[in-house]
């Protein structure tokens, strides 16, 4: 019954006004970058994080988690109905719910996309309320030992899962933790790296960091391409979704929902992640596998459960080991500690008003989603129709603004600069720059707790593997390294991410 | 020896490069320590050790292992957003929000494929009007809006 009685708590936090504000804000913004390509997550967190400054640590957690969510729904809307995805999460509903919209079903492809979604966020609202605090409860006993260890775990599975080639996703991490440890080393006080640049002395802002690798290299990016969009929009005539596709898709949502919950826990897991992989889930067990890709249901409902699914149970380690499972996690870290909250499993403790109001707040804007965004698909996809040249000068502003405002020094800017320009040749050569951050994130983390635990063991490393969950984190991690590097393992890896390219 | 995969090949050499970087770096001027006691010079150097090392095994793959050549850089729109962000950084303080504002809206434009004057004009504007209204007199951040001798 405690559960209840902390969603109780939860929930009296989330429907204040100003919260319910905020969350509407959230999703609205979340579907709109959803909506428009070239603009995700990462860089519109980025970007609205010293917006947050001026707000309560719950409103400003509740509006950054709308967008996260909301991008879900809002990919799916221009997936189906113009074969854009809005969204790298929602590119494997293009392959269906396009063809649904030629045949003329683009409502109830939409239609099924929103419900599954819903009924996705839904379950896995229920998944983090159940699943944190007893996650929490064990973290609390972790020393510097397991943590080393959690991290060198979820590193590993990041750039597993992460897709591309492992061993250079495996390089990106170890740059990332390298130039994590830029500035002031907390135990000696020695400046390292710094190279006499006052400015580095508090380390590289990774909101910079991460404007920089994603935001502005992605501009750069879509520069280079030719060729207007051209935009059809098919109209959306009947809403309803047939009985026939009810009975197709119910179990579609099922499976998503349960793929996406599982994948979006795991490090490096998320709403990408969880799309792709219900997609082949669905194809694999239908009984009419010749129909995907020609607009079967099936196709539509389960990625969009699963993106949803996975985009929301991906706050479970954040919120439980404050440890980031994927780049808009190590953000969401970012908004709390510059609110002056340590992430961890004593959050859920120290505050519960935060923790319970979030989860709250998942539910109520996936009902904001879901109500709001069937009427105004019309205007989401007028939005489409907006060039580029228009929107890329303005996010350029907002970022410069965002990342100005950070320290009111013009230093950042230009580290966000030089940081484009390393995005933009990594995305050159093939290099990931997902497992860059998560390792930028994590590596005076990680230093800190080596250090603890190898001075708790007198400079014995054996105690990584002697201490028992430690052991466990290690072991898992060498077995991930193993079954990847086995051929078979790898084939069907890399045929997941190929639906990709 | 000829390089089969050129991605790999640059990736190895960027790979090396920073390791070797941050090693030699940390190895030199920040004390080592022991493994109980770790000095501030530890981590980065057998980080970049091994970031060098994975460099190589990219590297050495390149030769052996066919894979795709490295897409043309295109400098244009690189260099215009890059100068762009850089340009309104360092103006924001001195020449204030509004010509900073429309420099990097210019700037940026001169990166994409169309470019035309009058779109470019309305578009700093509205991107003005916007950020005067949502960051300064909305968010009260503290930027100025013209050059301080106008002020």
């Amino acid at each position: 019954m405690e559960i209840l009685h902390n969603l109780v708590l939860g929930f009296g936090v989330a429907v204040s006004p100003i919260n319910l504000l905020y969350c509407l804000v959230g999703v609205l913004l979340g579907t709109l970058i959803g909506v428009l390509p070239g603009v995700g997550p990462i860089a519109t967190i980025a970007m609205l994080l010293p917006v947050t400054f001026s707000l309560s640590p719950v409103a400003a957690l509740i509006m950054l988690a709308g967008i996260y969510y909301g991008a879900q729904y809002g990919g799916s809307t221009t997936s189906i109905l113009v074969n854009i995805p809005g969204e790298a999460s929602s590119v494997v509903t293009c392959l269906d719910g396009y063809q649904m919209a030629r045949q003329g079903r683009a409502g109830p492809a939409l239609a099924i996309a929103a419900l599954g979604s819903f009924f996705a966020g839904c379950v896995s609202t229920l998944v983090v309320a159940t699943a944190a605090p007893p996650l929490a409860e064990v973290a609390l006993k972790f020393g510097p030992a397991e943590y080393f260890s959690l991290m060198v775990f979820g590193l590993i599975a990041a750039t597993v899962l992460a897709h591309g080639s492992l061993i250079k996703a495996i390089a990106m991490v170890i740059l990332g933790l390298l130039l994590g440890l830029v500035g002031t080393d907390v135990n000696s006080g020695v400046l390292r790296f710094t190279f006499d640049v006052p400015e580095l002395a508090d380390g590289i802002g990774f909101v910079t960091v991460a404007m920089g690798m994603f935001g502005i290299a992605e501009i750069i990016s879509n520069l280079e391409q030719r060729g207007a969009r051209e935009v059809f929009v098919t109209k959306v005539t009947h809403l309803y979704p047939t009985r026939n596709d009810f009975k197709r898709a119910w179990k579609a949502v099922l499976r998503g929902t349960g793929v996406g919950s599982v994948l979006g826990i795991l490090p490096g897991g998320g709403a990408l992640l969880a799309s792709f992989a219900s997609y082949m889930v669905e194809k694999r067990s239908s009984k009419h596998p010749e129909e995907f890709g020609k607009g079967a249901i099936e196709g539509v409902a389960g990625p969009e459960s699963a993106n949803n699914a996975g985009a929301q149970t991906s706050f479970i380690p954040m919120l439980t080991l404050g440890i980031p499972s994927n780049p808009v996690m190590a953000l969401m870290i970012g908004a709390l500690m510059i609110q002056g909250i340590a992430p961890g499993p004593q959050v859920m403790t120290d505050k519960p008003e935060l923790f319970w109001g979030l989860i709250a707040s998942m539910w109520i804007g996936n009902l904001m989603l879901v109500v709001l965004n069937l009427p105004l698909v019309g205007m989401w996809v007028k939005l489409l129709t907006l060039p580029y040249r228009f929107l890329f000068p303005s996010i350029l502003v907002f970022m410069c603004i965002g990342v100005y405002s950070l320290s009111n020094n013009p230093f950042d800017c230009l580290i966000m600069a030089v940081f484009g320009l390393l995005g933009y040749v990594c995305a050159k050569l093939e290099c990931e720059p997902a497992p860059m951050i998560l390792g930028f994130i994590l590596g005076p983390m990680m230093e800190e707790n080596l250090r603890r635990a190898m001075l708790l063991s007198r400079g014995d490393a054996t105690v990584f593997f002697t201490k028992p969950i430690s052991a466990g984190f290690m072991i898992a991690a060498i077995v991930l390294l193993v079954m990847i590097a086995l051929p078979n393992i790898r084939k069907k890896r890399d045929e997941a991410f190929a639906e990709e390219a | 020896m000829t390089i089969k995969s050129p991605k790999d090949f640059w990736a190895g050499l960027m790979f090396i490069g920073f390791g070797l970087f941050f090693a030699i770096w940390a190895a030199k001027f920040y004390q080592f320590g022991m493994s109980h006691s770790m000095g501030p010079g530890y981590f980065p150097t057998v980080l970049g050790g091994l970031l060098a090392l994975i460099g190589l095994v990219v590297l050495l793959r390149s030769l052996a292992i066919h894979g795709g050549k490295v897409p043309r850089f295109h400098f244009r729109p690189l260099l215009m957003v890059l100068g762009g962000c850089v340009a309104y950084g360092y103006l924001i303080g001195p020449a204030g929000l509004i010509i900073a504002t429309a420099v990097l809206v210019l700037v940026s434009a001169l990166g994409g494929h169309e470019f035309r004057l009058k779109e470019v004009a309305i578009l700093s504007l509205a991107l003005i009007v916007f950020s005067v209204l949502v960051f300064v007199k909305g968010l009260d951040l503290p930027f100025p809006l013209w050059p301080a001798m106008f002020e």
